[in-house]
């Protein structure tokens, strides 16, 4: 094996995780990315999406919503507002959002009020991600 | 003197409540272990976050960002974080009185000042003044990152359109169990955080910044006020507890003293009915010789 990168995902009810990982795969603001063990120095914001990780044979999905990641001396740290695996999403609740969002959405088309619609498109972003990081189990 | 069973009632009524009381006690210690280990599960995520807004804002100009402008204050913003539930001793009670005295004093100044309030104490007891612009209700009961980012976004929009200059935040800190201060925090504009050492600036010249450390600042601060609200409501629901566990011992206490003066009083009647009757009886077979 080779050498590995030890990943920290932070949210605000605690850590979720602490591993030595070979890789890990996230989604930037700026488009996915990944990082291996030695990655330089690096500090990105990270958006509504999945974030990877392998270790050996194991592969790991982690739905994540709103925050950055800083990268130095071998160690890869994700500060998001939540972070939750595909075990432990609610798929009725992502479900119940998704529904209520798009239903916003279609009604913010006929006003112009850019708030509320940002507000909306976020929420269904967010619905959309669990929904698919439920479906990998 | 009142009579032995109005005395009898009252001493059951009491111990009555002795026992809610005692009850509400150990159902706060309970509530505030968990309040405390969610305080406690969050430090890393806070302590991460502002080495992370050190970094970055040690470099920047701070008037490039429209959510640390400082202009000129013509309205306050004052953003009262209580608990949802009394009888909690005057713990909400100090809050309001710091509110107050802030209103006073910013209006002295010439400035208007309107109010939040997070939680259902502040709102009641401060809904008379008129100022309360907005409320959140039955929120600090179980809340998530979720509702906190709801007050932060409401409030980050309030500021960017102008309709105010300056939001504090007023809530009550938890310095121990046993003490919970009421404490003001300036929330927007966002203060530029100080790196602590110059060693670590250093440091953090060396980073590869994707996107541009502007638009990091762009993300990073309405995040940043997510956390600063959630932090609050963190801190308000331990005060909460800790404050209710007191004040409920306290009860509990106040009620054992009543119950023993209250049994005093009563064994005190019951001597005199039995004086009474005796005499009655004595005199009664006086009369029969």
């Amino acid at each position: 094996m080779g050498q590995q990168i030890r990943l920290e995902v932070v949210t605000p009810t605690g850590a979720k995780v602490n591993e030595d990982v070979d890789i890990v795969n996230a989604p930037g603001v700026g488009g996915d990315f990944g990082v291996l063990a030695n990655h330089a120095p690096f500090l990105s914001t990270i958006k509504i999406g999945t974030l990877t990780y392998e270790n050996g044979n194991k592969r790991e999905s982690l739905m994540v919503s709103g925050g950055f990641c800083e990268v130095s001396n071998n160690k890869i740290t994700f500060l998001v507002e939540s972070a939750e695996r595909g075990t432990e999403i609610d798929v009725e609740r992502a479900m119940k959002a998704k529904e209520r969002a798009e239903k916003r959405l279609s009604q913010a088309a006929q006003q112009t009020e850019g708030f509320n619609r940002k507000r909306a498109e976020v929420a269904l972003q967010r619905a959309l991600v669990r929904l698919k990081v439920a479906k990998k189990i | 003197m009142a009579s032995l069973k109005d005395v009898k009632t009252k001493i059951t009524g009491v111990k009555k409540t002795a026992q809610i009381t005692k009850a509400m006690n150990m159902v706060a210690a309970s509530k505030l272990r968990g309040a405390q280990d969610k305080m406690e599960s969050f430090r890393p995520y806070t302590a991460k976050f502002d080495d992370a807004m050190s970094n970055l804002s040690s470099g920047a100009n701070t008037n490039a960002f429209p959510l640390m402008e400082e202009r000129e204050v013509k309205a306050v913003e004052l953003v009262v974080v209580t608990s949802d539930r009394g009888l909690c001793g005057s713990f909400n009670a100090n809050i309001v009185k710091l509110v107050n005295k802030k209103i006073a004093a910013y209006e002295a100044e010439g400035k208007t000042v309107s109010l939040v309030c997070v939680g259902k104490k502040g709102h009641q007891l401060l809904k008379r003044t008129g100022k309360v612009r907005k409320s959140y209700l039955d929120t600090m009961g179980n809340f998530q990152m979720f509702n906190a980012r709801e007050i932060a976004t409401d409030l980050t929009q309030e500021f960017l359109t102008g309709n105010c200059d300056k939001i504090e935040v007023i809530y009550g800190e938890f310095k121990s169990v046993a003490r919970q201060i009421p404490a003001a925090s300036s929330f927007l504009p966002v203060q530029p955080v100080q790196a602590e050492q110059e060693v670590e600036q250093k440091i953090s010249g060396d980073y590869i910044y994707e996107p541009s450390t502007e638009e990091i600042m762009d993300v990073l601060q309405p995040l940043y006020l997510n956390v600063v609200i959630y932090h609050t409501m963190l801190e308000v629901g331990a005060c909460e507890h800790a404050a209710r566990m007191t004040a409920m011992d306290n009860a509990t206490t106040a009620c054992k003293d009543i119950v023993t003066n209250l049994t005093v009083v009563y064994n005190k009647a019951r001597q005199a009915a039995v004086t009474n009757e005796l005499m009655d009886i004595v005199g009664g077979a006086e009369a029969l010789k």
